[in-house]
């Protein structure tokens, strides 16, 4: 064991020291080192910087990749980009609940924190998932409001002030991934689109202009893995990191497309 | 991804959720009256049975508005009780917790009227007060009863709360809460409604 590196041979100027003594974050984290690849769990104790979160442990870790025990080991894999909890790409389950690394603060949380990957979605490496699911399932309901042409439309109708104010709170949505990891109803047996997905369709069927295309929506959402998927299990809305209300617009979407089901059959 | 053209998944899903109120749940709440009769006595739970076998096409409304939905729905159950992912050891809430509740409550209950139909409707024997009696004499037989009847009054209770979301009825976060509120209490109602009955049973008729 000659190549063990040590955590005592960092800078002293980083260095927090309790009582002469270095304060350590211990985090357990799973590895995955390739898409098929069996995964394991891993320990590390960065040293302590004060207002730490857990991005910053993960660039510690990337600083000196060692483990607990100073052996040498790959660094960990993550994605990061906004650094302020609008961007979701940096989401993974810290303590057992999905939620973004960056706004996991190490004071906050109970040590050793535990780190894996969101398996709802499949793992590319370690920490790392592909969420194409997520935007396979914005375009299913066709989450934008089609405006394209050969020539100006002009101004669209107005939004009243009271819709505005709810439906921001939808558009909100940084189809971060949270929502559709804890749902028990999104699994290999089921083929879901997730909460998030529905909640879109609710935003641009309120929108003026998107209301226009509301019935292609709806059709969606009473299509496979659609809307009546969803056995109101309401973990979306708890672990929802910008307290999108999931379940109203579910439960919304539900009136929408009762209405609309029982119309066009009504219709014909 | 499939292209989504199909309606089929979301109409039998739809149709579930309507057949465990409408036709089954209204059956449910019959029966539990039928059954309090014998709070009254063996007379009268046996005045009031007789009053249902003179119900004229009574195979008729019995086969396809009870039978079938409660096929429909008992089978389409077990569907969604395995297809739905369990997942409250990482998260414990309280309508996580249900939604689990109210996937075990229908196995049960699902198993129960199994057994309950052996023993009783296609039992060959009278549906008179001194038949059931002597069925739950058996305490064994009294215990699972009680179960059975406990999952079923929870799984219709819970289930109205469900219905009612599943098609757009309570949409608001404190709509669904009340909601929550009033059906649980309709469960305790109904459950000390059927246990009730339960206990009547086992007294002798005298």
């Amino acid at each position: 064991m000659t190549e063990v590196a040590t955590q005592q041979g960092r800078s002293t100027t980083e260095q927090v020291l309790e009582n002469g003594q270095q304060k350590f974050v211990h985090l357990r984290i799973q590895r995955q080192d390739g898409p098929d690849a069996q995964a394991y769990m891993q320990e590390f104790a960065v040293p302590y910087t004060p207002g730490m979160n857990v991005i910053s442990c993960l660039m510690e870790i990337r600083t000196n990749p060692v483990d607990k025990n100073g052996r040498p080991v790959t660094p960990v894999v993550w994605e990061m980009n906004c650094l302020e909890e609008v961007c979701g790409i940096c989401t993974m389950v810290i303590n057992g609940k999905p939620r973004q690394a960056c706004t996991s603060l190490v004071d906050k949380l109970e040590q050793p924190i535990d780190i894996k990957p969101m398996r709802t979605f499949p793992v590319i490496r370690d920490l790392m998932v592909d969420r194409g699911r997520m935007f396979d399932a914005l375009k299913r309901v066709k989450a934008w409001i089609p405006i394209d042409g050969t020539y100006n439309l002009g101004p669209g109708p107005r939004m009243p002030e009271k819709d505005r104010q709810w439906a921001y709170e939808l558009s909100r949505c940084f189809t971060c991934g949270a929502c559709v990891e804890a749902c028990p109803n999104v699994n290999d047996r089921t083929s879901f689109i997730g909460p998030f997905a529905l909640s879109q369709a609710r935003l641009f069927n309120e929108h003026p202009t998107g209301m226009m295309n509301r019935a292609d929506r709806l059709d969606a959402l009473m299509g496979e893995g659609g809307i009546h998927e969803c056995g109101n299990a309401q973990n979306c809305v708890e672990v929802c990191p910008k307290g999108i209300p999931l379940t109203t617009s579910i439960a919304a979407m539900n009136r929408q497309v009762t209405y609309h089901a029982m119309g066009a059959w009504l219709k014909k | 991804m499939v292209q989504a053209d199909s309606h089929s998944q979301f109409l039998l899903r739809r149709l579930h959720t309507l057949a465990g109120v409408v036709p089954v749940g209204l059956f449910l709440l019959e029966h539990l009256f039928t059954n309090s009769m014998a709070t009254n006595g063996a007379a009268a739970f046996n005045s009031a049975a007789a009053t249902i076998e003179s119900i004229p096409f009574l195979h008729f409304i019995e086969f396809f508005f009870i039978f079938v939905p409660l096929i429909y729905h008992g089978v389409y159950g077990l569907y969604v009780a395995f297809t739905s992912g369990y997942n409250s050891g990482q998260f414990p809430w309280w309508r996580n917790v249900m939604f689990i509740l109210q996937r075990l409550t229908g196995i049960i209950t699902f198993v129960f009227i199994i057994f309950h139909l052996w023993t009783t409707r296609f039992s060959g024997k009278a549906p008179t007060f001194e038949m059931v009696h002597q069925l739950v004499s058996n305490p064994a037989y009294f215990w699972f009863m009680l179960i059975g009847t406990v999952a079923a009054t929870f799984h219709f209770s819970n289930g109205i709360w469900s219905f009612c979301v599943h098609w757009g009825i309570t949409v608001g976060q404190r709509a669904q809460r009340v909601m929550s509120y009033v059906t649980m209490i309709l469960f305790i109602v109904l459950a000390g409604v059927g246990v009730d009955a339960l206990i009547a049973f086992t007294h002798t008729a005298s």
